[in-house]
């Protein structure tokens, strides 16, 4: 039975994360673009007025400024919303960061359907899909605000271009202090032989709770917080799907091209077995409660669970 | 640091001239126009004006140049080789496989280079964040950025001369290349950006026009710009695309053809013209 964890939203781990850089990384920068109190970086804002910069509603000029920062040597950690950073921003990542490998963090805050109330336009769905196709960029959707404040302080000592997704509600806290973190490398939180569930970002703990159920039921079930799409492990994977047989991925990100396309595609060019994915299925969100969003574009446990025995009915069996 | 007297830097720019147009007849692409116009004001940056070691890349108080009109890397590849970065041999790699000379500019492959560009409109922006950090440290080195005049139709641009002269970045020096005509056609006729002096004062800039293609007020701009305190400086130099080949200048059509081996021959002649056919290496 898992005990219900405390709620505290990813972004105060960010928040958190850019204090403790800010204290012993001098080299730590902040850009927003007039969000500030929104994503978190009000809090650095506070503490180190002279190393944040907000650049205004100018998202493309914020990178812009931020690669210039990086070339100087600096680590910028440049923070807005995702669907306007990885969106509106794009080209700038792509061509002056990417291409380059510059040492600039992208935060994008805001991730997600859970961004609720405010509705399609602020509900980023994408960045997975369009971060990792990126060469030299790394991506991390950390699970809970104690990974993302491990992830906010392990991409500042990291060498190049990276994008951390963090989110807007209060999500559970299951993951502890004493874990370790390690970019690149998953963390398998239950063991499991008869299906595979891998996620990212809060929705893990959706997951945990499908696996519960289902254990009950009978149905032994791995469950993988698979925080780093890039670089992704590949290994674990192709290890759960020769031993567990199938697989199903979980994100609060459309189902073309993030995680779940990820995790695919390792999949059919190694050790293809059934799939099924938990995600936004090629739509836009909408306004809501973040609950109420969750029920209806099927991003609960009860849907992992629905989707766990739809693809174990597709598994074959092996001597 | 040595210092170039107009009549020393004529001939180089004929020297740049001719690069230019060679190395794109090499590789049988490449942007021509717009490497040729803004032949004077990079000779006299690259010679005369910025504070650098090409043989210590990573000299922490060099000044930074930021070519934010990537396309022209030819004129770029040119003084840099001229000036001393690489051996003006290797201009003639321009563009082919494996070369360290990309057809737009690649940091990761050509050291001394500042930054990585070719999407116009981001220059100014990478420009103002080094400016940024120097002012952070309270370091004297500065920035250069050269954008063209098309390129000021991209909004981010603007989003830029915003941020510069709200922090105040005099260590900034911009340059525009104003050659009036972009690939479509003249830039007034496709999206008019005139008036440009007036846009850049209401943007709290300090505006500095001249003609650039003349080595004395080029040289007299850049120096009137670091005088310049509490705001960032802008030169808007009135240039003719092509500028050096009769047949290139002010065509539209020249942006990003190459010569052919006739052309280059002819253009070659064009722009020696004063010392005879003697052609340099």
């Amino acid at each position: 039975m898992i005990v219900k964890m405390k709620m505290k939203p990813t972004r105060d781990g960010y928040g958190e994360g850019l204090l403790e850089l800010g204290k012993t990384n001098p080299l730590v920068l902040v850009l927003d673009a007039d969000l500030s109190k929104s994503t978190r970086t009000d809090w650095f804002m506070k503490e180190f007025p002279e190393r944040f910069f907000d650049i205004g509603i100018a998202e493309q000029d914020m990178l812009g400024t931020a690669a210039g920062l990086a070339l100087a040597g600096k680590i910028p950690f440049v923070t807005t919303y995702g669907v306007f950073v990885a969106g509106r921003a794009w080209d700038q990542i792509r061509t002056t960061i990417a291409y380059a490998e510059l040492n600039v963090k992208i935060a994008g805050a805001h991730g997600g359907i859970s961004v609720g109330p405010d509705g399609a336009t602020h509900q980023a769905l994408e960045e997975i899909t369009l971060m990792r196709v990126l060469p030299n960029m790394i991506l991390v959707v950390p699970c809970d605000a104690i990974e993302t404040k491990k992830a906010t302080l392990a991409l500042a000592s990291l060498q190049g271009p990276a994008y951390l997704r963090f989110t807007r509600e209060a999500s559970p806290v299951f993951t502890s202090e004493s874990d370790i973190f390690e970019i690149g490398k998953s963390i398998t939180l239950k063991k499991g032989t008869d299906l595979t569930l891998i996620g990212c970002g809060p929705i893990v703990y959706e997951a945990l709770m499908a696996a519960e159920e289902l254990n009950k039921l009978g149905i032994s079930t791995r469950v993988i917080n698979m925080h780093t799409i890039k670089p992704l492990d590949k290994e674990t994977i192709i290890k759960a799907a020769l031993e567990t047989g199938a697989i199903v991925t979980v994100e609060e990100h459309q189902v073309m091209g993030g995680l779940g396309g990820a995790v695919a595609e390792i999949l059919v060019q190694n050790s293809p077995v059934p799939v099924e994915m938990i995600g936004i299925q090629d739509t836009f969100g909408e306004s809501g409660t973040p609950e109420e969003l969750a029920e209806k574009y099927g991003l609960t446990s009860r849907h992992i669970i629905e989707a766990s025995k739809k693809v174990l009915k597709r598994k074959t069996c092996r001597a | 640091m040595v210092f170039f007297s107009v009549d020393k830097l004529e001939p180089i720019c004929k020297d740049i001239r001719a690069d230019i147009l060679r190395m794109t007849e090499a590789a049988g692409s490449g942007h021509p126009g717009g490497s040729l116009s803004a032949v004077e004001l990079m000779t006299v940056l690259y010679f005369n004006v910025l504070n650098h070691r090409p043989q210590e890349l990573e000299w922490s108080e060099r000044d930074r140049f930021i070519l934010s009109k990537g396309h022209a890397c030819p004129v770029v590849y040119a003084v840099m080789a001229r000036s001393g970065y690489f051996p003006v041999e290797e201009l003639l790699t321009l563009r082919k496989l494996g070369s360290r000379l990309q057809g737009h500019p690649n940091m990761k492959s050509l050291p001394g280079l500042e930054s990585s560009s070719g999407s116009l409109g981001q220059g100014l922006s990478v420009a103002n964040g080094l400016a940024l950090a120097a002012k952070i440290d309270k370091r004297d080195y500065r920035v250069y950025c050269l954008m063209g005049d098309g390129e000021l139709q991209e909004g981010q641009i603007w989003e830029a001369a915003m941020t510069a002269a709200h922090y105040k970045l005099d260590n900034v020096c911009a340059l525009v290349d104003y050659n009036n005509l972009q690939i479509d056609g003249k830039v007034e006729d496709v999206k008019g950006i005139a008036p440009l002096k007036e846009k850049w004062l209401s943007f709290n800039w300090h505006v500095i026009e001249i003609d650039g293609h003349d080595l004395e007020q080029v040289e007299k701009a850049y120096a009137e710009a670091k005088q310049i305190k509490g705001k960032p400086s802008i030169i808007i130099a009135k240039t003719i695309k092509g500028k050096g080949v009769s047949f290139m200048e002010d065509v539209a059509g020249w942006h990003g053809k190459a010569p052919n081996s006739e052309e280059l021959e002819q253009a070659l002649k064009e722009i020696y013209v004063q010392e005879g056919s003697t052609l340099k290496n």
